[in-house]
């Protein structure tokens, strides 16, 4: 019997101020108090709140059959506290049905597996301690930021206490070869993966409202009927999505919030499948075959790598002047700094300097703030510049106020 | 397919977008197997048509006894009240060709039954007296010719497309390549608003360089937007490029603006924009190339804001001085008020210079890989100017992506879109 893995991606970055060149070394107020308010309540009306109220319902009346996973970054659990608490309650709510599992991932939803051992192992333990003191759960799972995966990034992962990790079934390392099965990495075989079917995520996450697609309007029937025709011996459907899916990207209107409710339903009642956890799945199931993967990987566009993010002069500029400061900021010891520094390591703000949109999706566009990649580069680097003016001022001033000390010391 | 064309310039007499438009947009139609009769008012003699066929409208011959003479020449006794109009009057060439003319170029001894007219080309002081009576030669050359459609560029020709039209009963389409709205804000000429609107009532169909000028042509002029069809100028591939061996003299970056020094290209927001970036990092020199009317009042106000050791005025710069000045640029700065389309930062990207244009400008509609502000906005301006100068990627990006960009917008599918429009109404 198939079982279904649902997982939700919940993440809101600390969107940036208009800051221009003659605010650096003026003020760092980086991120628009009001604009992050103000999205972060729409979200949770629109989507969060209703979303988790049908999926409580669903496990109130499904019980130990209807199970689904999150992966909250940790700059959106701080925006919950701190403008939308009843989100976090109802995320709570949910923990304690126990039919609820909470990945792990990066605190500040970064891309920083591909820059810096020390810095990425940090943020997943600091994620890691928050689950567990908001959730009370001790998370066994890891997932990595856009689903970004390779040997190197595994063997990490694996080394900080996970043997599960969830990736993209990219086609390009899969081959003939089917996402609906466990598999293992080839580079560390204890470490096991679970890949998302991108055709039948995307379905819902992507299509689900396109009119021109020949199978809209998708019914609960319908995805129902694709799924129990997959090979009878795939085991698992890893139905990976953002959780803004339901109610942002695609709008109540639309009928999401239905769907959410009816295919669940649909699959327990009629095709007696069960929804399960990673972890739970990792359990059960054999990896199958071992997969290899020297070049990192990704969920997004067409190409399923990193390009979204890395790779345009710009993007790249960014992210090493980003990661120059810091072994710098780490001496330091500055709380504010630290967290502005991690903030602005969000993969958001190089998704917004990507030119590949000018022929690309307009996905992209969706989500993109500013009108153009230029416009998010500069404004970025005018904050980054601020922030390493004022790392570089404070890490002459440590050691001078010592050697101060000891001068007039010296005559006394 | 023949068409008739009526301009107002003709390279290398051209005084801005006008006349470059026209022969990009000419050779690129003649490519596409259109047959074209080009009509300017004068010719100098040195022009190069290549194999364009021009007709001069100085050498024709018209009968004053025509109706299509009397209707025009009874208007421009009228006119000639109006003496100060001066729809150009901060063109650099009108100077020129005031010093040029003869002191007594009497245009008005008409007593004869035959007769030609002088036309002065440019934008000089009689220009309502000139669109009036090649409006009259037109007729004559309308009437005389073979052809399929009349094609009219500007308002200067619209009352010859009119004539042709009239006399011909052959289709008309009108070209907006700038409207009175973009060349003197909200103060319009009267008169010449009313010749544009005419123009497009009487034609069959209007081009428009930009959406933004499509929008104005719906809205200000209530053209009936069905008819309204937007076709983006292309640029000509470069030539070949000397700008290689340019040296700099000084160490500063250099941030340019190079347009006609007028309200409507929005010099003043440039030099405000100038001021903040100085004020943060000295080491950035500004060139404003150019001249009109507002020249004067530019330099004074560098002068009071206590910059001019970093801002600097070349006046009006032509050919090879205008490559050399790509050459010496980190970054072109088009701010303009109001512009339908905008050919320069397209040369300037050709150059692999970076740009800033303004939001207001036909032309950003076409550009990915450029700046982009509101031409109000002098802190975005100044933010996008520093970002450009100081952030060595942005530099790469823009000569890896701009130069190509630049190369994929040709003349040749703005001909075949203009080729499709002509086949339109021929089967209509």
């Amino acid at each position: 019997m198939k079982s279904i893995c649902f997982y939700f991606q919940v993440h809101q970055p600390y969107r940036l101020s208009s800051y221009r060149f003659f605010d650096i070394g003026a003020h760092d107020n980086y991120f628009d108090e009001y604009a992050n308010r103000y999205i972060m309540q729409q979200v949770a009306e629109k989507c969060y709140l209703p979303a988790n109220e049908v999926l409580l319902g669903l496990i109130k009346k499904y019980g130990k059959d209807f199970k689904v996973s999150f992966s909250i970054s940790g700059l959106a659990l701080e925006q919950f506290e701190q403008y939308a608490p009843k989100v976090l309650k109802s995320f709570q709510k949910l923990a304690d049905t126990g039919n609820v599992e909470f990945l792990a991932e990066t605190w500040a939803h970064s891309l920083v597996s591909l820059k810096s051992k020390k810095e990425f192992s940090e943020q997943v333990k600091m994620h890691v301690r928050k689950i567990k003191s908001l959730f009370g759960q001790e998370p066994l799972t890891f997932r990595n930021t856009e689903l970004v995966y390779s040997n190197d990034i595994g063997n990490v992962v694996y080394n900080l206490g996970f043997d599960t990790m969830l990736t993209e079934g990219a086609k390009h390392v899969l081959g003939w070869k089917s996402p609906n099965l466990l598999y293992c990495s080839a580079a560390n075989p204890k470490l096991k993966l679970l890949l998302k079917n991108f055709q039948l995520s995307d379905d819902i996450a992507f299509r689900f409202s396109e009119r021109a697609w020949k199978e809209w309007p998708l019914t609960a029937e319908k995805f129902v009927s694709w799924i129990e025709n997959i090979n009878p011996r795939d085991e698992v459907i890893n139905l990976f999505m953002d959780y803004e899916t339901f109610g942002e990207h695609q709008w109540a209107e639309t009928g999401i919030f239905d769907f959410l409710n009816s295919f669940p339903s649909l699959a327990i009642e009629k095709s007696g499948m069960q929804f399960k956890t990673p972890s739970e799945l990792s359990k059960v199931l054999q990896p199958v075959a071992q997969l290899n993967v020297p070049y990192p990987i990704s969920w997004a566009d067409e190409e399923r790598d990193l390009t979204a993010w890395l790779g345009n002069e710009m993007q790249d500029e960014a992210f090493n002047s980003l990661y120059d400061i810091e072994s710098k900021i780490r001496k330091i010891k500055d709380d504010k700094m630290m967290r502005q520094w991690r903030y602005l390591q969000a993969s958001d703000h190089f998704y917004y300097m990507c030119t590949k949109w000018f022929s690309d999706g307009d996905v992209h566009k969706y989500f993109n703030p500013y009108s153009s990649p230029y416009d998010a580069f500069i404004n970025y680097m005018n904050v980054l510049s601020d922030l390493v003016i004022r790392v570089n001022k404070q890490a002459v001033r440590k050691p001078k106020r010592k050697a101060a000390g000891k001068k007039t010391n010296a005559p006394a | 397919m023949k068409v008739l064309m009526f301009g107002w310039e003709f390279p290398p007499h051209i005084s801005g977008g006008l006349g470059t438009a026209c022969y990009g947009l000419t050779k690129a139609l003649i490519k596409a197997d259109v047959e074209i009769l080009f009509v300017v008012p004068r010719m100098f003699g040195d022009e190069e048509p290549g194999s364009i066929r021009l007709i001069n409208a100085s050498d024709v011959t018209v009968d004053v006894r025509d109706e299509v003479y009397k209707t025009h020449e009874n208007k421009i006794s009228y006119m000639e009240i109006d003496s100060t109009l001066l729809p150009y009057a901060t063109e650099e060439e009108y100077y020129h060709l005031v010093e040029q003319l003869e002191s007594g170029v009497s245009l008005e001894q008409l007593n004869l039954h035959t007769q030609k007219f002088k036309f002065m080309g440019g934008y000089g002081k009689n220009l309502m007296e000139e669109v009036r009576r090649y409006a009259i030669v037109a007729s004559n050359i309308a009437r005389d010719n073979e052809f399929d459609i009349i094609h009219a560029h500007d308002w200067l020709t619209y009352l010859a497309g009119i004539e042709a039209r009239k006399i011909s009963g052959k289709p008309l389409v009108v070209h907006m390549h700038a409207t009175e709205f973009d060349r003197s804000g909200d103060n319009i000429n009267n008169t010449v608003y009313s010749i544009e609107k005419a123009g497009m009532e009487a034609a069959d169909m209007v081009i428009a360089v930009s959406h933004l000028t499509r929008n104005v042509v719906i809205n200000r002029y209530g053209i009936d937007p069905e008819k309204v069809i937007t076709v983006h100028n292309g640029v000509e591939p470069s030539r070949d490029n000397t700008s290689v061996s340019i040296k700099r003299h000084v160490d500063e970056k250099i941030v340019t603006f190079l347009g006609r020094i007028t309200y409507q290209k929005g010099p003043e927001y440039f030099i405000e924009a100038a001021y903040k970036v100085l004020q943060k990092d000295p080491n950035v020199r500004f060139v404003m190339a150019g001249s009109g009317d507002l020249l004067p009042v530019m330099i004074r106000r560098v002068a009071k804001l206590g910059m001019a050791t970093k801002f600097h005025f070349t006046g009006f710069l032509k050919g090879d001085d205008v490559d050399r000045m790509f050459g010496l640029s980190d970054v072109y700065v088009m701010p303009s008020v109001s512009e339908p389309f905008g050919i320069s930062p397209l040369e300037a990207m050709r150059s692999s210079v970076p740009v800033i244009i303004s939001k207001q400008s036909g032309v950003a509609e076409v550009l990915n890989h450029a700046l982009k502000v509101d031409y109000w906005d002098v802190d975005a301006m100044a933010d996008a100017i520093y970002g450009v100068l100081c952030y060595p990627s942005m530099h790469k990006m823009f000569r890896k992506y701009g130069k190509a960009e630049v190369e994929n917008i040709k003349w040749d599918q703005a001909g075949m879109k203009v080729k499709n429009i002509y086949k339109r109404i021929m089967h209509t």
